[in-house]
């Protein structure tokens, strides 16, 4: 080898170390989003753990989050609003091999999806749900969400959110999710860590990813651009080990944001039992 | 009375069974592996046999928590590589009405059975219905074409269900049979015989490197399809899309997506629409009907005819896409008059009025829940002639 074959060309240097994984023309968020760094993220595990596109499946629902799955160069499905988790539920009952991701905002997840989200954590479906949340419905122009916090300004709630939001490591935990989890968007190796978890767990995982929008939150509720307004979150960001899903404090005004583990329990998941199932039925033949 | 088990039974053997549990078991014939569905009356039955069933065979069995997740599994499943089914009744069916728009988009096989009940909204749960003929054509907004089936007997149940799998996988689209509280609750002695043809979905016609989830080759206008869980990656939304998948916004990809996912189906019309005709060579008037509400009428064109009157039927055993070619056949057949029988306030009869410059057309639209009898049938149709 020669040495000026070691030099990188423009061209290679402007390659993504994950162009194989990921279509980039697909990207249409916002420079300064953290959606692409969620994204990144899940193709690295996928990738260090040496999975191909016959091994898993991305679901998204609709929303800024909704339009992730058409990044991945894998099957990828952008189904309807709210409905990302029990298209994701038939992706895996019809091939209890793949891991099946799913990949949607705080809106679709827990307002229209709610209902979804809490039979699938119930049911122990071995899924992994990535729920990115930026505490406000980005893409139809920064209306309320069930996640936004008191008082706070958006397009719908112009004099302030009458409404509590939703804690959603609680309402995981309560649910019956076996894996909780929530990380700020910048801090990816823990994310991953958390993704790997997901992989490994045979249950249903669920993991928070605070990626604030400063295009449809922080300018009107004065946070600033995108970089202050991580620093501004930042600064809020607690890590603690071993605290209970019920204390995961998420409050803005009080300037508390926990981040961690919260669940991480082992309970046979849907598909096994399923399994059991089908030897049961075929020992007691149906009778009519 | 023995009710006995399909692999129990030599295929010349008939047994007595109910409409719903026949479109079960016909699922089970054709393939069907997986089925979701949330509990609804008048079709709960299919539910409750699918689910000692499919465990048998290795299938898979989900009540879901609404209707609009039942939907979502089973296009998941469809794209997992299985054939899949879901059953309700019209309130459940107006809560699948977006995804039946998600199915025809990302053009995955799937069976949604309904079994009609009458409405609007709660309506008659215990009583038969066929006042959602529209409701199976246009539950989703936006430009479409769907494939619905009309069953009128116990036989048709089991029958109509195989081909419409057959037509799902063929077509990669959602396909709908339409029944209602009367046939599927009611016995009748029943063949489940394997005496069909199995359609699998067309696979990817070129290597992974290569595929375009939406790219056509053949004239059909029906992609290769590959699932997850194979070498093939791919992106599917419901946005309108290119050939590759990737969401397209200008009106020209708009109109050239929606124009293939509608000529894909009106294309097909002779090979999907289906129907059972007597007398129409020499009759003058002609009664058309379909469903539980068609099973009065040959009775009373014998007695019609046996009075010197020139009158022939015709069932419709598809309803959707319309036949156009059945009514401009009736036209060239020389008929004056085509009554249209229907347990509505009068609802497929507005398709037969397109042909008004064909033949007259009149109605017998009720918006009862009582199958009309023949005897009822013979009155009002001396009435309209």
């Amino acid at each position: 080898m020669i040495p000026s074959d070691n030099l990188s060309t423009p061209e290679e240097t402007l390659d993504h170390p994950l162009k194989d994984w990921l279509n980039l023309n697909r990207f249409i968020f916002c420079p300064g989003c953290l959606i692409g760094t969620v994204i990144t993220s899940i193709s690295t595990c996928l990738k260090e753990r040496g999975f191909t596109s016959k091994d898993y499946a991305i679901v998204s629902g609709i929303g800024c989050t909704g339009r992730s799955s058409g990044c991945f160069k894998a099957p990828a499905f952008h189904t309807t609003h709210g409905r990302a988790i029990p298209f994701a539920t038939g992706l895996k009952l019809a091939n209890p091999k793949l891991e099946v991701i799913v990949l949607s905002g705080d809106g679709d997840l827990f307002a229209i999806g709610g209902n979804h989200f809490i039979h699938a954590a119930r049911r122990n479906i071995e899924i992994t749900v990535l729920c990115v949340n930026n505490n406000v419905y980005g893409m139809t122009g920064g209306q309320v969400a069930p996640t936004t916090h008191l008082d706070d300004i958006t397009s719908t709630t112009p004099y302030g959110n009458i409404e509590p939001p939703f804690n959603l490591i609680s309402l995981a935990a309560a649910a019956g999710a076996t894996y909780v989890a929530r990380w700020p968007g910048y801090d990816t190796l823990r994310l991953q860590k958390s993704i790997f978890k997901s992989i490994d767990n045979e249950g249903f995982n669920f993991i928070e990813v605070l990626a604030p929008c400063f295009i449809q939150y922080g300018t009107k509720n004065k946070l600033g651009d995108a970089v202050e307004m991580l620093e501004w979150m930042k600064k809020q960001i607690q890590i603690k080990t071993d605290c209970p899903p019920h204390m995961a404090t998420f409050d803005f005004k009080k300037g508390v944001i926990i981040c961690g583990e919260f669940v991480e329990e082992k309970r046979e998941g849907f598909t096994k039992r399923m399994e059991q199932i089908r030897e049961k039925a075929k020992n007691k033949k149906f009778k009519k | 009375m023995s009710l006995k088990l399909s692999k129990n039974n030599p295929h010349n053997k008939a047994i007595l069974t109910t409409g719903n549990y026949a479109c079960a078991e016909g699922a089970i014939a054709a393939g069907c592996l997986l089925f979701a569905g949330y509990p609804i009356t008048p079709s709960s039955e299919i539910a409750a046999y699918m689910s000692r069933r499919l465990p048998e065979i290795n299938g898979t069995f989900i009540q879901m928590e609404d209707e609009l997740a039942s939907i979502a599994c089973c296009i998941g499943a469809s794209y997992a590589g299985k054939k899949a089914m879901t059953a309700t009744s019209g309130p459940g069916l107006s809560l699948m009405a977006e995804n039946i728009g998600l199915g025809v988009m990302l053009e995955a096989p799937l069976v949604i059975v309904t079994i009609m009940r009458g409405g609007p909204s709660t309506g008659q749960p215990t009583n038969a219905s066929q006042s959602d003929v529209y409701q199976v054509r246009y539950a989703s907004h936006g430009d479409y074409q769907i494939i619905v089936l009309a069953p009128s007997t116990v036989q048709e149940m089991y029958d109509l269900t195989i081909r419409a799998f057959n037509l799902a996988e063929k077509y990669r689209t959602p396909v709908i049979v339409a029944s209602d509280g009367f046939l599927g609750q009611m016995m009748e002695p029943v063949y489940y015989h394997s005496n069909f043809e199995k359609v699998e979905r067309k696979k990817p016609q070129v290597p992974p490197e290569k595929y375009k989830p939406f790219e056509v080759f053949d004239d059909d206008l029906v992609p290769g399809m590959a699932v997850a869980g194979t070498d093939y990656h791919f992106y599917v939304t419901g946005l309108t899309h290119d050939i590759e998948g990737t969401p397209e916004m200008t009106p020209e990809g708009g109109e050239t997506l929606i124009k293939r996912l509608c000529d894909k189906i009106t294309r097909a019309r002779p090979d999907i629409n289906d129907w059972e005709e007597k007398y129409i060579d020499d009759s003058d008037t002609v009664v058309l009907a379909y469903g539980i509400n068609a099973r009065g009428v040959p009775e009373a064109i014998e007695q019609a005819r046996q009075q010197g009157h020139k009158m022939g039927y015709v069932r419709l055993k598809s309803l959707w896409p319309f036949p156009d070619e059945l009514m401009e056949k009736l036209g060239r057949q020389g008929i004056s008059k085509l009554i249209v029988s229907e347990m509505n306030y009068g609802m497929l009869i507005r398709e037969t009025q397109r042909f008004q410059h064909l033949f007259e057309v009149s109605g017998i639209t009720i918006p009862t829940t009582i199958p009309f009898s023949p005897k009822f049938i013979y009155k009002k149709m001396m009435e309209e002639i």
